[in-house]
């Protein structure tokens, strides 16, 4: 890959950011451009993933779900990953670049904990220091988290501002990376963000497409015809995606639609959204008509974001990708159900995608046909094209939040 | 004693009537020996009335151009000070129009120079908002998240109402990059004291400062203010010394935070204004 680290994705992305900023950006946009060529740096991020992140992660057939939508259907493991979550190929290698760049103090701003976690990980491994931003309503939900990234070293900084979750926590971020810049990395945690960043964080996630697309040829012989992934920011989807954009494959991109789009209180910024700027991109926003950014709401901490990644959107216009909203009862209801189907505890952010499959295929519970918004198109695809669904993490996390919400919904 | 920003600092360069305004404001503090007062207030806070009664005092104690902000949801390059101001002004139901009240109430005495995001500027449309800043009376726009490169059809649309449109420059911005920012700088350069967000710091001008500064007054056509963490009447002096203008922003917008009602946020922005403007002269 010898093309340019991408600034815009058509009229997308782009740098909407403070003056001061724009150098680091410039200087990490140069280092990135070097080191995805270098071998060295390849080699080394390589022996991480393989040796510490646990990659490949497996492509699994899961037979009980295929029964249960009536075609076949893999779900990749990034679950499987070190940590619970495709985060950290994100986080390793940005760490790794860091220190290259000579950067000594690491910030990350963390939703569902998740990202935290794996840049807590990442700087005990590299022996970086690292302060993670965190909303205080996520530091509620998403405790056993922040658990994990003190015992990791990291110091968790409560943002108290706004609706206290991913939107100002990322803000809070950046307004430290403006008076850091000097020597600090900023390790964000998807595909949003000010260019180079986008760019950056889909190039360290591809990896997760290109292994399942390798790994699905071999157990089929075939292509998948549709690959479906959660979308917040959208790394874990464009990491998927990334590696079929040029197969006749379709893919399909699940956002959180909260209490239901005509609630107002949903996070799906592509379905709903509108065209703005947002943490220094342009792309799909929640924002009211005088350009306020609003609140997102989903019962999952990793989807709570009014924007994301501007690829995304692009896809979107250019057709070349589908998003649909999936609302929080469904997600809870296909958590409980992958569990008791394969013995998989999905993330929440993952159960939207599970969720979709579920209901397009006509084949939810009972209870969730009842609250389904049946999005998408209906009915499956061709009888013998099977499905990759990007199971992005586990479900440890939201444990105590699915039990108590389960509750609610059963009565 | 400021020195003079430079002679083409007037109508010669400017295309837009607002440019001229600003260009005046400068001409006229340089004609009294010193630098330009730039108060920053946040518009429609705490609420769209104080904030006119704010904005009056501004222009009556003696401020030479207006920096006015619009409360934005995300100002990412603002403090806790300012960004806690909007979110109060939010609240309060002040928006783009509320703002631009605190506007039209002052700009026929003293220049104005709107502060506004991005977002809020792509929303309602590049030539419909700089239309209603221009019907509001105001001569230019700063937009803190539009850094060169950035917006072609607003850079357009603000030019295509006669406004100025102020860009910030940085310490960490590179050599080239400055000039070609001081290239297409329209009413004055906004130089950015220190490397972070907007909110209060002690300290003197120090040397990197000072030479920062006369570097782009050296460069550019047009006036070079200096603001970010300008917080007592000793520092707006000390900058003057080095600047053709002095923004004062958190500072304000705390006084009139902790006032308990708007007669006493009047009272204590005015006598800030006074002494700052005192130290100035001084
Ligand atoms: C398991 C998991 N999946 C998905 C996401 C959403 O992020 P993205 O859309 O960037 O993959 C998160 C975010 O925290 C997550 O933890």
């Amino acid at each position: 890959m010898s093309q340019a680290v991408e600034e815009r994705f058509g009229r997308y992305g782009g740098r909407f950011v403070p003056e001061t900023l724009i150098a680091a950006l410039d200087e990490l946009t140069a280092a990135w451009a070097r080191a995805r060529e270098d071998e060295t740096f390849q080699a080394e991020l390589g022996r991480l993933l393989r040796d510490f992140v646990g990659r490949p992660t497996p492509l699994y057939r899961a037979e009980r779900l295929s029964e249960r939508v009536g075609r076949r259907v893999y779900l990749k493991r990034e679950d499987l990953a070190h940590t619970g979550a495709h985060k950290i190929n994100n986080a390793v290698g940005q760490a790794l670049l860091a220190k290259r760049m000579g950067k000594t103090r690491i910030i990350a701003e963390t939703g569902a904990g998740q990202h935290g976690v794996a840049t807590a990980t990442a700087c005990a491994l590299l022996g970086l220091e690292c302060v993670v931003y965190m909303g205080a309503e996520d530091i509620r939900r998403q405790a056993p988290n922040v658990a994990r990234m003190n015992l990791l070293g990291a110091t968790v900084a409560p943002v108290e501002a706004g609706a206290r979750t991913l939107k100002e926590a990322v803000s809070a971020a950046i307004r430290d990376w403006v008076a850091t810049v000097e020597d600090t990395h900023y390790v964000i945690g998807s595909v949003v963000g000010p260019a180079p960043y986008p760019a950056l964080v889909r190039d360290l996630q591809r990896v997760i497409g290109d292994e399942a697309r390798s790994q699905a040829l071999d157990a089929e012989g075939a292509l998948p015809e549709r690959v479906i992934a959660c979308v917040g920011g959208g790394s874990n989807s464009i990491g998927t995606f990334y590696a079929f954009l040029d197969d006749p494959v379709e893919l399909i991109g699940i956002e959180p639609g909260g209490e239901g789009i005509e609630s107002g209180r949903h996070g799906a910024s592509l379905s709903a959204g509108s065209t703005g700027v947002l943490h220094g991109a342009l792309s799909a926003v929640l924002a009211d008509e005088q350009g306020q950014i609003l609140e997102a709401h989903s019962v999952s901490a990793g989807l709570d974001y009014p924007g994301v990644g501007p690829e995304h959107a692009h896809l979107r216009d250019t057709g070349r990708a589908s998003y649909f909203p999936v609302n929080d009862a469904e997600a809870l209801l296909a958590f409980r159900e992958l569990a008791r189907l394969e013995g998989i505890i999905p993330a929440l952010e993952p159960s939207h995608a599970v969720a979709w499959l579920l209901a397009e295929s006509g084949s939810e519970s009972e209870d969730a046909a009842a609250s389904a918004s049946r999005p998408g198109a209906a009915g499956a695809g061709a009888q013998d094209g099977f499905d990759l669904l990007c199971l992005s993490g586990r479900g440890d996390k939201d444990l105590d939040e699915v039990i108590a919400k389960l509750a609610e919904i059963d009565g | 004693m400021a020195e003079p920003a430079s002679p083409a600092a007037s109508s010669a360069t400017s295309t837009g009537a607002g440019e001229a305004r600003v260009a005046a404001a400068f001409a006229a503090a340089r004609e009294q020996g010193r630098a330009a007062l730039m108060p920053y207030m946040m518009g429609g806070f705490p609420d769209a009335e104080a904030s006119r009664a704010i904005a009056r005092a501004y222009a009556d104690s003696g401020a030479d151009l207006i920096e006015l902000g619009i409360p934005f949801s995300d100002p990412l390059a603002d403090g806790p000070v300012i960004h806690a101001a909007a979110t109060t002004a939010l609240e309060a139901g002040s928006g783009l129009e509320q703002a631009l009240e605190s506007c039209a109430e002052v700009s026929d005495r003293v220049p104005v120079v709107v502060m506004a995001y991005s977002n809020m500027i792509l929303a309602v449309g590049g030539e419909a908002f700089a239309s209603r800043l221009a019907d509001a009376g105001a001569c230019g726009v700063i937009v803190p998240d539009l850094p060169l490169g950035e917006g072609a059809e607003v850079r357009e649309a603000i030019a295509g109402a006669g406004l100025a449109l102020v860009p910030l420059v940085a310490q960490t911005t590179e050599p080239s990059r400055r000039l070609e920012i001081i290239r297409i700088a329209q009413g004055f350069i906004y130089a950015v004291a220190v490397i972070g967000t907007t909110g209060e710091r002690s300290g003197d001008v120090g040397e990197a400062l000072r030479d920062f500064v006369s570097d782009l007054r050296e460069r550019a056509e047009v006036p070079v203010s200096v603001g970010f963490g300008i917080s007592t009447p000793e520092q707006v002096a000390a900058f003057g010394e080095v600047a053709d203008g002095v923004i004062v922003g958190s500072r304000l917008v705390r006084e009139v935070q902790d006032a308990s009602d708007t007669e006493a946020a009047v009272a204590a922005v005015s006598r800030f204004l006074s002494e700052a403007k005192e130290a100035l002269d001084g």
